[in-house]
């Protein structure tokens, strides 16, 4: 039987039907579909897909449990590696992970491994077998500080060995960032409770409304007789460009604009948290994120939403795919335009106006690409002259975030970058006897699955360390 | 979820609570804030800890009834609880060094200088206290204040109880009759502390001011509380959440500040009157 050279098309919401509503934009493969599409997999014997992965999931062998209609089966090799398949099949970056590796992309499309993850998952979700078994204690107990990607693989890891496992999380909801940031049409939030539910079947102890740093310090811990901690505490605070007009009303971060949306849940009808719905949008950058908070500005009423970005579509950071259904549901790109102002509402002759000091546009200026910088990025150059404006009412400013100093505060000898990321063996070893880290706590803001393999990686080593002790 | 161990009603606006949030009434210190939820859809709102009873593990709060989140909280009765409850966020006032303070209070903000006056107090700091209300009815916490405060000096704007006008006129009095103070700390409306920050400016008195943007999450995360610092002719942004939420009162721009507190206004008012008429028709 000849192979189908392109990847079976994942059913989607239409574009102009999804635009206007929250629901998840992908549906999932049919059971037909997916054993189609795991019938593409070559078996190759040296399965470079599984080198792709940053948590090695047997790719080729639950696909093969799908092929022949095993799910169960399938979610139980892939479970072995990963605690949060429903979650990774549907955030990851396979086409820059797994995906790149897959011997039929050589000459066609790969295997939709993602497509094929999620499938597995969602069917076990809704069909699987219920309650996994606990497993039998082991009598060390290891803190895990942040409920986001990293911590919940590092708790899973640890409470699947015997752990008795607390997670420690800030905010009122399990889940870190895949709660607060990543929105409902790509990642429902239901996956993510039944995620942090199966882990509390294991045994993990999910403490919401703890901040480590301030209601508990990493020394406390310790004197509460956790004998490790692992601190996957997240990005920290939002950038700002440093431009004028960044305080108007109106501009928001990134961050602040998703945890509304997604967290508070101000897209539902009559939310208790506020947002500013509708008129035109611009968001500043290129990234994930700026496509999420685009297409949740079209989802909450947006008439026009923009993404504002420095560099080239070549340079743009964001998942292809992402950028894809952005486009298809009419967001904006304004590529090589760089803002340099944002403009507000000022009426000198009432100052009571009650429209004073909101946003009305935003000042751009035009870039081209120079030469390359030390990563190999053509550097963004100013045209100048080129400045023009965009009426816009809110701003989305989404270019990164810098690491949260809580922990790094109140705990010493806990080593950190210049970047006030905390710095780490390979291991994921602090500067601090017992004291592990991972994910963008470590590394500034990066992907759910790499912060995943870092919280698997700690995990490992904690049970090496606690159990030489 | 988290009780609620008392509450009682200051004046028609303000009521006070005891919650019990054992971890936070063991770590709060004066100046830092809790953030709380009323129901499990409900919004995320920053309160000042007004007092911790270590012993009962219970963390005072004391708020003014302003929009519907507030609304929906003075609903609550002792012995309900809270969906939510964190904290000790931000950084507690400063102390050390200061051997001479003046307070300075503005309405509901009264509740928050309480507990820096009597840490003030008792350090063994000598502390000059200035509140001051719109009127009689909305005065708090005089007793509270007199027992804590060598000198006090009550303020109404309307006249209606001890003195009349705002909080300014004892402070430039005091300050141009040749009194010091190692610092000045001024916790109330926006408006009230940029005018106490004039007024002290010509005395070249430290003043240090307690802000209350707009958060949600509280820890650093989100950026919505951000502010804008005047620094060596620089204009740098903090966030009150975990640089605050005292700031040095010279650097602050309290023009934005102001005008950011008012993002919302439109949509505060409605979310007040609609919880309003939801308890009217219960």
């Amino acid at each position: 039987m000849a192979i189908n050279p392109k990847k079976h098309e994942m059913p989607t919401q239409a574009p102009e039907v999804r635009a206007h509503n929250f629901d998840e934009v992908a549906l999932g493969y049919t059971p037909q579909i997916a054993e189609q599409e795991a019938a593409r997999c070559l078996h190759c014997k040296n399965q470079p897909c599984v080198q792709g992965c940053p948590v090695n999931i047997r790719i080729p062998d639950f696909i093969a449990q799908i092929k022949e209609k095993n799910y169960e089966e399938a979610y139980r090799i892939i479970t072995q590696s990963s605690s949060l398949p429903a979650v990774c099949g549907r955030v990851c970056p396979q086409e820059s992970q797994c995906e790149s590796k897959c011997t039929l992309g050589i000459k066609f499309e790969p295997v939709g491994i993602g497509r094929l993850e999620r499938f597995v998952a969602d069917w076990h979700n809704e069909h699987g077998a219920k309650a996994q078994e606990r497993p039998a204690e082991n009598g060390h107990k290891v803190a895990v500080v942040g409920s986001g990607p990293s911590g919940l693989t590092c708790a899973g890891d640890l409470a699947k060995k015997g752990y008795q496992v607390s997670v420690f999380e800030a905010l009122h909801t399990a889940g870190g960032v895949l709660v607060y940031g990543i929105p409902e049409f790509r990642l429902p939030k239901r996956i993510v409770a039944k995620e942090v539910d199966t882990l509390e079947e294991l045994g993990v102890d999910v403490q919401t409304n703890v901040v480590i740093g301030k209601t508990l310090t990493i020394d406390e811990l310790f004197s509460m007789g956790y004998e490790a901690v692992f601190v996957g505490s997240g990005a920290g605070l939002p950038n700002f460009m440093g431009i004028p007009g960044e305080s108007l009303k109106g501009v928001y971060s990134a961050n602040e604009f998703l945890t509304r949306s997604n967290l508070m849940k101000a897209y539902r009808d009559n939310p208790d948290t506020p947002i500013m719905k509708g008129g035109t949008v611009a968001v500043v950058g290129g990234g994930n994120v700026a496509m999420d908070a685009a297409r949740t500005a079209l989802r909450l009423g947006a008439e026009h939403v923009y993404i504002v970005y420095r560099r080239s579509m070549q340079e743009l950071p964001a998942r292809k795919e992402e950028v894809e259904h952005a486009m298809e549901e009419g967001i904006d790109f304004r590529l090589l335009t760089n803002p340099v102002e944002i403009l507000g509402y000022d009426n000198p002759d009432d100052r009571r106006d009650p429209k004073n000091g909101f946003v009305t546009g935003i000042k751009c200026v035009k870039m081209e690409l120079g030469e390359p910088d030390a990563r190999g990025r053509r550097r963004p150059v100013a045209i100048e002259g080129s400045e023009f404006v965009l009426d816009v009412d809110t701003v989305v400013i989404s270019i990164g975030t810098s690491p949260n100093p809580l922990i790094k505060n109140t705990t010493e000898g806990l080593d950190v970058n210049d970047h006030g990321g905390i710095i780490v063996t390979e291991d994921g070893l602090t500067s601090r006897e017992g004291v592990y880290a991972g994910g963008d706590a470590v590394t500034g803001a990066a992907t759910v699955i790499s912060a995943m393999g870092a919280g698997k990686v700690a995990a490992k080593a904690i049970d090496e360390y606690l159990m030489k002790k | 979820m988290y009780r609620i161990a008392s509450k009682k009603s200051l004046n028609p606006t303000v009521t006070q609570m005891e919650i019990e949030a054992p971890l936070v009434a063991a770590k709060a210190k004066p100046g830092q804030f809790i953030i709380l939820r009323v129901t499990p859809d409900g919004e995320r709102i920053p309160l000042t800890v007004a007092g911790c009873d270590t012993q009962k593990g219970t963390v005072k709060i004391i708020f003014q009834i302003v929009g519907g989140t507030t609304a929906l909280l003075n609903h609550k009765q002792e012995g309900e609880y809270l969906q939510d409850f964190v904290g000790p966020l931000g950084v507690p006032t400063k102390t050390e060094g200061i051997r001479k303070v003046c307070i300075i209070g503005g309405g509901v903000g009264c509740a928050i200088a309480l507990p820096v006056a009597e840490e003030f107090h008792r350090l063994g700091a000598e502390v000059t206290s200035i509140i001051g209300f719109r009127n009689r009815d909305l005065l708090i916490l005089e007793d509270e204040f007199r027992a804590c405060s060598d000198r006090l000096t009550v303020m109404t704007d309307d006249g209606s109880y001890a003195r009349e006008g705002n909080v300014t006129v004892p402070l430039k009095e005091m300050l141009e009759a040749g009194e010091t103070f190692d610092t000045i700390i001024t916790i109330g409306p926006l408006i009230m502390m940029k005018f106490v920050v004039l007024t002290a400016k010509p005395f070249n008195v430290p003043v240090t001011v307690s802000m209350n943007p707009i958060m949600i999450d509280g820890t650093g995360m989100c950026g919505g509380c951000r502010l804008t610092l005047h620094q060596n002719g620089k204009n740098v942004t903090k966030f009150a959440c975990v640089d605050g939420p005292d700031f040095n009162g010279y650097e602050v721009d309290f023009d934005e500040a102001m005008s950011r507190g008012r993002m919302y206004a439109d949509f505060e008012r409605h979310a007040y009157e609609e919880t309003c008429n939801l308890f009217k028709k219960v």
